[in-house]
């Protein structure tokens, strides 16, 4: 994917995110989500929260709700993996919830390593109560982009935007598997 | 290793004689029941009974949403060492209203009292110092509480204090266990400390 068609996307994503009202962008690296993190930077109006684990963007979301604020969380699929502890609060406290995972070990991937945890993102949230919707193709955009938004703020439910690696463009790898 | 002899049960009413003035976020066990139990589990706590490690970055969002007041985290060894990244975390943001308490006992108290790291040779202060939290202070005895509330209240944050504790029961209550109430509850609580 070149980067203007990303940053065309990543500018929908973000500034429908600021349209809503969220202002704190929990944040792992991850090249899917490059473009979106460098717009909050940017933008006055929402804060950039660099984590350690992507579990701490969970409670952040979290604890935005209880001041009556809006956060999301942008993760690489292999950060949801650190994550279900903290969807137990979630899901216990029925807190809204957004998550927007960009995809690695899904379609086209040539890193064996990214499949484990690629493969099981779905069933994983599925299990601790997040609902998923999938972005296969620039025309499922925006309709998923509303429904994650409304599920979340407006149905108070956990959603995950899942940007799928068919979506984003499988990364070239370099290894290979003798 | 320092001597300790302060009561856990004595810390908390110490620290906050007006808890009303802030919000608290607590992890689960200890910290939450020595919170619940001085303030009545009043509606600007929330107290996690679960989710262990969570405490610190649930009020990190809550401190950086609502700027215009003050944050208190009451967190334990176990949980804090769980998630001790998050130290960092809230280094880089700097939430000047936010302030991070660990009462540490040097054991998992809730699961039987089982040994934990800074029973040995492990240093919260020095761990915070290092993710570059800005006023770090250490505690031991209840003769440095004047002190202590005084560094809670002064000056801007973030600021971390660790509490050393005595190996004993923490207070005792009945929490609330309603987790989608309890939720509701700070809200309603925090709608009403705006208008």
């Amino acid at each position: 994917m070149s980067k203007s068609v990303r940053e065309d996307w990543s500018r929908k994503i973000f500034d429908r995110l600021v349209a809503e009202g969220v202002e704190l962008f929990g944040y792992v690296p991850d090249a899917g989500n490059k473009a979106i993190i460098e717009m909050a930077e940017e933008s006055n109006a929402t804060k950039p929260i660099l984590l350690t684990s992507e579990e701490e963007g969970i409670a952040i979301c979290a604890g935005a709700d209880l001041v009556e604020k809006k956060a999301v969380v942008c993760m690489q699929s292999s950060g949801v993996g650190n994550c279900p502890n903290f969807l137990g609060l979630i899901d216990g406290a029925k807190f809204p919830l957004l998550m927007v995972v960009t995809m690695r070990g899904d379609y086209g991937e040539q890193n064996p390593w990214q499949y484990p945890m690629g493969q099981a993102v779905e069933p994983i949230l599925e299990a601790m109560g997040v609902r998923c919707i999938r972005v296969e193709t620039d025309v499922d955009l925006g309709d998923a982009l509303e429904a994650a938004i409304g599920g979340a703020f407006k149905a108070g439910q956990a959603m995950a935007l899942i940007l799928s690696q068919r979506f984003l463009g499988a990364k070239p790898f370099g290894g290979g598997v003798n | 290793m320092t001597d300790i002899t302060l009561n856990r049960r004595d810390l908390i009413p110490a620290l906050f004689p007006k808890p009303d003035e802030y919000l608290f976020i607590t992890g689960l066990a200890g910290p939450a029941k020595d919170v619940c139990a001085h303030t009545g589990e009043s509606e600007n706590v929330f107290a996690m009974g679960g989710a262990m490690g969570s405490a610190v970055t649930t009020a990190l969002g809550a401190a950086l949403s609502a700027p215009d007041h003050k944050f208190i985290c009451v967190t334990g060894d176990g949980e804090l060492m769980m998630a001790i990244g998050s130290l960092a975390t809230v280094s880089s943001m700097g939430p000047t209203n936010l302030s991070i308490i660990c009462i540490d006992n040097g054991c998992h108290g809730e699961t039987g009292g089982q040994w934990g790291h800074t029973s040995l040779h492990t240093d919260l202060s020095m761990m915070a110092e290092g993710a570059g939290i800005p006023k770090v202070m250490t505690i031991s005895s209840a003769d440095q509480m004047n002190e202590a509330k005084t560094f809670i209240e002064s000056g801007e944050g973030p600021r971390f204090l660790w509490a050393r504790v005595l190996n004993g029961p923490p207070s005792k209550v009945t929490r609330n266990w309603d987790l989608i109430q309890r939720r509701q509850i700070f809200k309603s609580g925090f709608r009403a400390r705006q208008s």
